[in-house]
This record gives C-alpha cells, sequence and structure tokens, in this order.
C-alpha cells in the first residue's frame, strides 16, 4: 500500500455500483469516514451509494467523523443481509 | 476459528460439541434457504462475507452470549451458492435449563443477522437476481440502471 493513499475494501452490492472489490482514494481526500464518502459518491457508480453507508475501519463499525490514517483497513458494508 | 463455511453445515456436530454432563438443555436454530421472499419466487441464493469481519464479529457475539449465560455455543453460516432447504446458518446452544438455552439462541441470531457483515444475492424463478437488502421497504436493493 503507498503511504499516501488508503485502500477501501467493497463488497456485494457496493462492489458491483464500483465495478472493483477495493478502491485506492488519495489521503488528501480520505482525512475522514465522511469526507471518504464525499469522494466516493463523486466517482463513477458512486451516485447510488448512500450518503451514509455503514463503514467500518479497521473491522469495526466507524462512525462518519472517524478520522483515517495510512494503514487504516476501510470497508464499505452494504445493509447485512446474513443469517 | 472459522466459523463460515463453504461447505453443507453438519448440525449435528454442533450439538454434539455443545453437549456436557451439567447442560440439561440444548437449543438448536437452523435457518435454511426459503422457496419464496416479498413475493416472488426464489430458486436459490448466494451468500458472501466481509471474511475476517464476519469471523471478528461471531467470535464478538459469542463472547457476548457467554458472558451473558451460563451456556456453550457453537455458530456456523454457509457461503457461496446454495438452493432452497440447505441450511444456511446454525447456531447451537447447551445450558443447565431452558431459559438460558433458548435466550442466548435467540439473541445469537437476531445480532448475527444485525451486526455480521454478511450479504445474500437471491435468484428468483424468472431468471433474475437481486441483492436482499433488509432496510429497504421492498426487502430488495434497487438494481443499478446498466
Amino acid at each position: 500500500m503507498m503511504r499516501d493513499e488508503i485502500t477501501v475494501l467493497m463488497f456485494a452490492r457496493y462492489a458491483e455500483l464500483f465495478g472493483a472489490t477495493a478502491i485506492q482514494v488519495p489521503r488528501f481526500d480520505a482525512a475522514t469516514v465522511g469526507a471518504l464518502i464525499e469522494h466516493l459518491r463523486r466517482l463513477p457508480g458512486g451516485q447510488a451509494l448512500p450518503e451514509r453507508p455503514l463503514v467500518a475501519v479497521n473491522q469495526q463499525q466507524a462512525s462518519s467523523d472517524r478520522p483515517l490514517v495510512a494503514g487504516d483497513e476501510v470497508a464499505l458494508l452494504p445493509p447485512m443481509a446474513g443469517g | 476459528m472459522n466459523r463460515l463455511t463453504d461447505s453443507a453445515i453438519d448440525w449435528s456436530e454442533l450439538v454434539e460439541a455443545t453437549a456436557g454432563p451439567g447442560r440439561g438443555a440444548q437449543a438448536l436454530f437452523l435457518g435454511t434457504v426459503r422457496d419464496h421472499h416479498a413475493g416472488r419466487a426464489v430458486v436459490g441464493l448466494e451468500y458472501s462475507a466481509y471474511g475476517a469481519m464476519a469471523e471478528s464479529t461471531l467470535e464478538a457475539l459469542i463472547g457476548e452470549a457467554t458472558a451473558r449465560w451460563p451456556v456453550a455455543v457453537e455458530v456456523r453460516h454457509r457461503l457461496g451458492r446454495l438452493e432452497v432447504g440447505d441450511v444456511a446458518v446454525a447456531v447451537a446452544v447447551a445450558g443447565g435449563h431452558r431459559d438460558e438455552a433458548f435466550a442466548a439462541c435467540r439473541f445469537l441470531i437476531e445480532e448475527l443477522k444485525k451486526r455480521v457483515p454478511i450479504w445474500k444475492r437471491e435468484r428468483y424463478a424468472d431468471g433474475t437476481e437481486a441483492w436482499v437488502d433488509p432496510t429497504a421497504p421492498t426487502g430488495r436493493a434497487p438494481e443499478p440502471a446498466r
């Protein structure tokens, strides 16, 4: 991973929206979870992303004001449908 | 521990694993693939997961259940393509008495559905497919325009 990029894992429907299971985002555009989502919503396919999707940082659900640092494992989670 | 599996769930193994001489009450919940959902005929579905987080969240849920009730617990969730009637999830709980066995079993399946990052795509009899979204009014996510 590049030091100045955040890797965002995409799953299920969100992976289909973006046509990718992982996207690299410049750290400049991802200071917080909320800023990252705003950036992703401007990418092709991102228009269908909710304003406040579930996001996990290092496998824990995180709120939109959560700051992101290099090396964080960030994941976008569609509404869960297990069971 | 791998609680997610690509192969058929052997729930009798989970019942045996949780049994014990002091555990006189065993509860088993099985979730199976149903042939209909929200008015549409379902022929099968495909589960996928954020594997590492799903495993760690299941571990946390089991920790919460065993802290709250004196029970032994096993949970499995299947991934990949399933057909109608296949077991998708199994929760086996054993405790001294039925109150804690039923309560812990109910807690585990309800929290699993809310908190474990697993997704399912349904295949319908008419050949179409859709992502299940329990938060959507229709129970399904809108398909992106193609």
